[in-house]
C-alpha cells in the first residue's frame, strides 16, 4: 500500500487554559487540493492552521505529513518534514522581522538551514520576480513598503522551500483586490506546478467558492462541495 | 511663527523645539563634562594629597571657580577629578550590571518554564532588600578601592535589567514572525541570536545608559557614607562629606559645588536617555512625527 498523500490532522482537540476550542477535528489537505476552512471567529480556524503548520501541540491527535506522523512541535520537528509545510500568516506585518529587508526576509529560510549563498540569491530573485516585487522594493523594509507588497515578500517567503503543503490563514484579508487576486493566482498557479496541497481560511465566500475545491466548515462536517 | 523666524534670523534658534533644545543642551554639557574629565590629567594635572593651609575656605572667585575647601583645596579643581571618578564608576558598573541582568533575564526569557520562575524568585529576593544595605555589605566586604565600589553598584543594579530583558525576549517568543522563522526551519539558537537579540539590544543599551546616572548616584553615596574611595582621593562623594563640616563656618560651596556637578551631569545624562527611549517606542515615534 502506497502512502498517502495528504497532510492530515486526526482528532486533534487542543484546549486553552480549560477552554476547548477544537475537540477531535479531523481535517485531510491531499496534494494537489485546494481546502477551503471556514466558520465564525473564535471556533479555532487560525489554532487548527498553527497545528497543521507544526507551531502548536495538540493535546490529544496527531498530524502526519504523507503518513509519516509528526511528533515534536516547533523547534522539535526535522527541517526535512518542516519544510515541507508552510504557512501565510494573516498579517504580514506581524509575520515580517521589522529589521529584514525584502530581500533577507525571502532569503532567511534558506539561510536558517545553511543554503549556500549564490543559490540563495537565485532563489530569491526567482521569488521576487514570481510575486511581482521590483528590485528597487527588495531593498526596502517592511516599514518602507505597503501590506500588500509585504505580503507577496511573505508568500515568496514562504515558497522558498518549495513545501508541499502551503497553508493561508487568512492571508489575503488585509490586501486590497487586486492584490488579492494577485496573491491568489500565484498560489494557484505554484498549486499547479508543483502539485501541491493548499489550505484557505477566508471569510470571503467569493474567493472561497472560485477557488476551493471542498469547503469544510469547522463545525466538522464537508458543507458543499464548490465544484 | 516659522514666518517670524525666517525673516528674523535671530530668532530662528527659537524654532527648536523645547524638547530638542533640552536634548541639546543634555548633550552638550555630556560633551563638556566628558571631554573635561578625559583630559584633565593633560591639562590641569591634580595632586590629590597637595593640601594648602593657608588658602582655606577661600569663596569662588576668578582664582579659585568653586572656592577652596577646609584644607585649602581648590573645589573646582577637585570636582573636576571626581567627576572623572564617577564617570568611570558609573559606566563601568552600569556595564556590570548590564551583562549580569542581560545573562539572567537573557535565560530566563529565553529558556522559561521552570528555569524562568526560579531565576525569577531569586531576582524577586534580592529585589526585596535595600539595595543600598546589599551595596554597603558588599563594599564592607572588600577593601575599599575603586574595584570595590564598582563592585558593589553593578551586583546590586543588574535587577531591573534582568527584568527588561526576560520581559522582552517572552513577548518577542510568542510573536508571529518567530512563528514564521521556525516555520522556515529555523533553529532555537538562529531565532535567538537573528530575530530576539537584535530587538533586545537597544533595550538593553538603553537600560545600561538609564543605569549610569543611577551608579553615579549610588558610588556618591557610599562616599558619602565613608565607605567608597580612601578619603584623600577626589570623589563627588568624598568632597560633599567633607564640606558638610564647612558649612557651618559658612563655606557653602565646599559641599554645593561637587554636588551641583553631581545633579547636572546626571540630569544631562538622563534627559539624553530619556529621549532615546521615545526614540524606541513607536507609540510616541508616531506623536513625534519621527
Amino acid at each position: 500500500m502506497t502512502s498517502p498523500q495528504h497532510l492530515l490532522a486526526d482528532e486533534v482537540r487542543v484546549a486553552y487554559d480549560r477552554q476547548v476550542v477544537l475537540d477531535g477535528v479531523t481535517l485531510s489537505v491531499a496534494r494537489g487540493e485546494t481546502v477551503g476552512l471556514r466558520g465564525p471567529s473564535g471556533c479555532g480556524k487560525s489554532t487548527l492552521v498553527r497545528v497543521l503548520a507544526l507551531l502548536h501541540r495538540p493535546d490529544g491527535g496527531r498530524v502526519s505529513i504523507d503518513g509519516t506522523p509528526v511528533t515534536g512541535v516547533r523547534y522539535a520537528v526535522p527541517v526535512g518534514l518542516r519544510t515541507r509545510v508552510a504557512v501565510l500568516f494573516q498579517s504580514p506585518r506581524a509575520a515580517a522581522d521589522p529589521r529584514l529587508s525584502l530581500t533577507d526576509l525571502i532569503a532567511e529560510p534558506l539561510r536558517a538551514v545553511r543554503a549556500p549563498e549564490p543559490g540563495v540569491r537565485e532563489r530569491v530573485a526567482e521569488l521576487a520576480d514570481l510575486v511581482g516585487l521590483t528590485p528597487d522594493l527588495l531593498t526596502r523594509r517592511p516599514h518602507a513598503v505597503s501590506d500588500g507588497q509585504l505580503q507577496r515578500a511573505c508568500l515568496a517567503r514562504a515558497l522558498v522551500h518549495r513545501p508541499d503543503y502551503l497553508l493561508c490563514d487568512e492571508a489575503t484579508a488585509m490586501l486590497d483586490a487586486s492584490t488579492q487576486a494577485h496573491v491568489a493566482a500565484v498560489i494557484a498557479g505554484y498549486q499547479r506546478t508543483r502539485n501541491a496541497g493548499v489550505l484557505v481560511v477566508t471569510h470571503d465566500e467569493a474567493l472561497m467558492d472560485r477557488w476551493a475545491d471542498r469547503v469544510v466548515d469547522l463545525a466538522g462536517e464537508v458543507s458543499a462541495p464548490a465544484r | 511663527m516659522a514666518d517670524l523666524a525666517a525673516r528674523r534670523p535671530l530668532l530662528r534658534p527659537l524654532r527648536l523645539r523645547p524638547r530638542r533644545a533640552g536634548a541639546v543642551t543634555a548633550g552638550l554639557v555630556l560633551v563638556v563634562a566628558v571631554a573635561g574629565t578625559l583630559l584633565a590629567p593633560i591639562l590641569w594635572p591634580l595632586d590629590q594629597s597637595a593640601v594648602a593651609l593657608d588658602q582655606t575656605r577661600l569663596a569662588p572667585s576668578w582664582g579659585h571657580l568653586g572656592g577652596t575647601d577646609d584644607l585649602g583645596r581648590d573645589v573646582a579643581h577637585r570636582a573636576v577629578y571626581g567627576l572623572r571618578v564617577s564617570l568611570l564608576v558609573g559606566a563601568v558598573a552600569a556595564l556590570v550590571a548590564t551583562v549580569i541582568g542581560g545573562l539572567i533575564g537573557g535565560i530566563a526569557g529565553t529558556l522559561g518554564g521552570r528555569v524562568d520562575r526560579v531565576l525569577m524568585r531569586i531576582v524577586d529576593t534580592i529585589a526585596a532588600l535595600p539595595h543600598l544595605l546589599l551595596g554597603i555589605f558588599i563594599v564592607a566586604m572588600l577593601r575599599p578601592s575603586l574595584g570595590a565600589v564598582i563592585a558593589s553598584v553593578g551586583l546590586t543594579h543588574w535587577l531591573s535589567t534582568a527584568r527588561i530583558v526576560r520581559s522582552e525576549l517572552l513577548s518577542l517568543r510568542t510573536r508571529t514572525f518567530v512563528d514564521a522563522a521556525i516555520s522556515g526551519g529555523a533553529g532555537r539558537r538562529r531565532v535567538l541570536v537573528r530575530h530576539l537579540l537584535p530587538h533586545v539590544l537597544p533595550r538593553l543599551a538603553l537600560a545600561t545608559t538609564l543605569m549610569i546616572p543611577h551608579a553615579v548616584w549610588h558610588e556618591t553615596a557610599l562616599s558619602f557614607l565613608g565607605l567608597g574611595l580612601p578619603p584623600h582621593l577626589a570623589s563627588l562623594g568624598n568632597m560633599i562629606s567633607d564640606g558638610e563640616g564647612s558649612l557651618l563656618t559658612g563655606a557653602w560651596w565646599a559641599s554645593l559645588v561637587p554636588g551641583a556637578v553631581i545633579v547636572v551631569v546626571t540630569l544631562a545624562i538622563a534627559v539624553l536617555a530619556a529621549r532615546w527611549r521615545d526614540r524606541l517606542d513607536p507609540r510616541v515615534r508616531a506623536e513625534l512625527h519621527l
